[in-house]
């Protein structure tokens, strides 16, 4: 018997060796003729609602792009990884995809803190890393393998009080999430208040998991000479903060959302509280209300129709965001005529004037975002869908 | 005055929901001495599952009975695969299960329904109502009420019932209870089934307020079994005080201290009660009665 189990174990070894072998062989045989490309998304948990579109839109493309005869003749292979918000797990990942799957470039991380436990792994490596999160820690200071393509935090707060001002409003109130996305907005939106005039004068946050707004609103509500509410946040807690808003009875107070929750599941869980509610958000949002001769017109409708027909899913901007990511490099690489990840780098740098979902972007030395301010749109809900706000009122 | 009647509205709401997640502790510690981590996924089946069934079609009442369903069946299923064939093993080995068995079912449900937040609508409208100032909405007077009605017939069955006592016989002395003829097994079946019940139908009453999602589950576990602690493990009374009594720490926290410590305030308190009151609250007393 005992004689049985150690041929049986030898046996089993040997298939196990054969197999590895086999594979790694195969391995190194395909990556010669292909361009491997890292993504590390939160494509479960708490910002699965980032990671998800991110991660369907990115197999989308890569899948087109190589239908289409790939890079330069070679296909795309994409490593993606899920790290589940996790940022511990993103840094393990991100060193995975460096030292293991040696990739030639890293597009993703879906949060802020995911991005910001990546940096350093990419930055040391020196690969290009365009990030899909939010907040403008990621490109300031300026990092020199480090790239994003949403909108900051910084740019919604100005979007936002632009548009405050405009109604000549000057006493708002915040309420925040506690989040990563949150308080960072959070913390943008107090710094750039004063150059619009604006004076905070009441403040409450909430936790990202909780499920009742109503004492926080409670306290706002109360504060005397509130105009405007102002909610930075992201995930389903804006949507109870906005139920919970309307229930008060505070819908005669403008309340202005984030880029946070950009996307038609908002409206939906709102409901008919979310009447009146504005926020500001990408072309995207609004692809067929767009005049003709808007230049991002036809890139967001493409994007928008490749999508849902796809996922048979409402398009949102985070998907977006990935879209931007994948093409702003894979037109690098093309006019780096190279997958160095040196070459590409200079190439990302000298974008200028892409059309994306997210806005016209313009890079340069000093700015690995290169979006202005007319990237955003302000968008207001009306009848259960985004509306675009004439500027000034 | 209206805001505190707003905060004391909003945090007995909360605290309801907390009390149902801590009856479920409650019921399956008195029982089978499991503290079942799984107790915050039966809340999450109850919702999920009315929200998919409503979107197919099935009228409200039904769907609710559908996710109650569903909800039972696996909490027996957890029972007959995980707990019974654990029998005897230590309990820290047991809430090991019970969090593997978490871990499981918000995976599961992950895959059957997806990682988007859901709602339902409020069963009798969103028109507010205004007492004094405050706001009510009336799915809150849903989830206190249906609170109160899980309460109450559980009192009963447990005080007036022949399985109630049964329920109280194994919970006293499980060799005991076995000798005088109560078959344990099924006591012990029915306590996960029932808790798993409970939590389904917090789950159905609270989704038109808070939202569901897959994971929704892990939070609620928490302040369930903290409010289960808070009252006194085991001690269905202290559930449902230490429930509210948390809900209600949450909201003045949020209202009269600061919301950024809200949670902190909340279990600052809890763990006072604790050095002062190990037992909690009320205690296990009612347990020795037997």
């Amino acid at each position: 018997m005992a004689h049985y189990t150690h041929v049986l174990r030898s046996v089993a070894v040997g298939a196990t060796a054969l197999a590895l072998s086999s594979f790694s062989l195969m391995h190194t045989a395909l990556a010669a003729s292909t361009i491997k490309l890292g993504s590390v998304l939160s494509i479960t948990g708490p910002a699965s609602f980032l990671g998800d579109p991110e991660d369907k839109t990115l197999k989308m493309y890569v899948d087109k792009l190589n239908a289409a005869g790939g890079v330069d003749g070679k296909k795309i292979e994409l490593v993606v990884y899920d790290d589940g918000g996790d940022a511990n797990k993103a840094r393990t990942f991100a060193t995975r995809l460096v030292e293991d799957d040696k990739v030639v470039a890293m597009i993703g991380g879906s949060t802020t803190g995911t991005t910001m436990a990546m940096i350093p792994v990419f930055e040391e490596a020196q690969i290009p890393f365009i990030s899909f999160a939010g907040a403008v820690e990621i490109i300031e200071p300026v990092r020199k393998y480090v790239f994003k393509t949403p909108h900051t935090d910084k740019m919604a707060c100005e979007k936002i009080f632009e548009n405050i001002k405009a109604r000549k409003f000057t006493k708002v109130a915040m309420i925040s999430g506690t989040d990563g996305f949150g308080s960072s907005m959070r913390a943008q939106c107090l710094k750039v208040a004063p150059a619009y005039g604006v004076s905070i004068v009441a403040e409450e946050t909430y936790g990202p998991r909780d499920s009742d707004m109503t004492a926080q609103l409670t306290k706002i509500k109360a504060a005397p000479g509130v105009e405007a509410v102002v909610n930075p946040g992201f995930g389903q807690g804006p949507a109870i903060v906005t139920r919970n808003y309307a229930q008060l009875g505070m819908s005669s107070t403008p309340l202005y959302q984030s880029h946070g929750v950009a996307s038609k599941s908002f409206i939906e869980l709102a409901g008919p509280a979310a009447e009146g509610v504005r926020l500001p958000a990408a072309a995207l949002l609004v692809a067929d209300k767009l005049p003709d001769n808007d230049p991002q017109k036809k890139v967001v409708t493409e994007y928008k129709k490749t999508y849902e027909d796809t996922t048979k899913q409402p398009v949102s901007t985070f998907g977006g965001h990935a879209y931007d990511g994948l093409t702003i490099l894979v037109e690098a690489m093309q006019r780096a005529k190279s997958t160095d990840p040196k070459k590409v780098r200079d190439e990302i740098e000298k974008t200028k004037g892409f059309v994306g979902t997210g806005g016209i972007v313009t890079m340069s030395p000093t700015d690995h975002l290169g979006l202005d301010l007319s990237a955003f749109k302000m968008l207001e809900v009306k009848n259960g869908d985004w509306t675009l706000v004439q500027p000034g009122s | 005055m209206s805001e505190l009647l707003q905060f004391l509205i909003s945090g007995l709401t909360v605290g309801a929901v907390y009390a149902l997640v801590a009856l479920g502790f409650t019921l399956v510690y008195h029982a089978a001495d499991v503290v079942n981590f799984a107790q915050g996924e039966f809340v999450m089946l109850g919702g999920m599952v009315t929200v998919f069934a409503y979107a197919a079609g099935v009228p409200l009442p039904l769907a609710a009975l559908l996710a109650v369903i569903v909800a039972v069946v696996v909490g027996l299923l957890l029972y007959w695969l995980a707990i019974a064939p654990a029998r005897g093993a230590s309990a820290v080995s047991l809430i090991i299960i019970t969090i593997g068995a978490s871990i499981l079912l918000r995976g599961a449900a992950q895959i059957v329904f997806d990682k988007q937040f859901h709602k339902l609508p409020a069963f009798s409208g969103d028109t507010p109502i205004h007492l004094l100032g405050a706001v009510i909405q009336p799915q809150s007077l849903w989830v206190l009420g249906g609170a109160a009605l899980v309460v109450l017939t559980l009192y009963y069955v447990m005080e007036r019932t022949l399985i109630g006592k049964a329920v109280v016989a194994t919970a006293a002395n499980r060799l005991a209870a076995r000798l005088v003829g109560v078959n344990v097994t099924t006591v012990m079946a029915l306590a996960f089934g029932g808790s798993a019940a409970i939590g389904a139908i917090a789950g159905i009453l609270i989704t038109p307020i808070t939202l569901t999602s897959y994971d929704v589950g892990t939070l609620l576990a928490l302040k369930g079994f903290a409010a289960a602690m808070l009252g006194g493990m085991g001690n269905p009374l202290g559930a449902v005080i230490g429930g509210l009594l948390l809900g209600l720490l949450e909201s003045f926290g949020a209202g009269y201290v600061s919301s950024t410590y809200k949670d902190a305030i909340a279990f600052i308190v809890i763990l006072a009660v604790l050095f002062v009151a190990p037992q909690g609250l009320v205690g296990r007393r009612t347990v020795e009665r037997v």
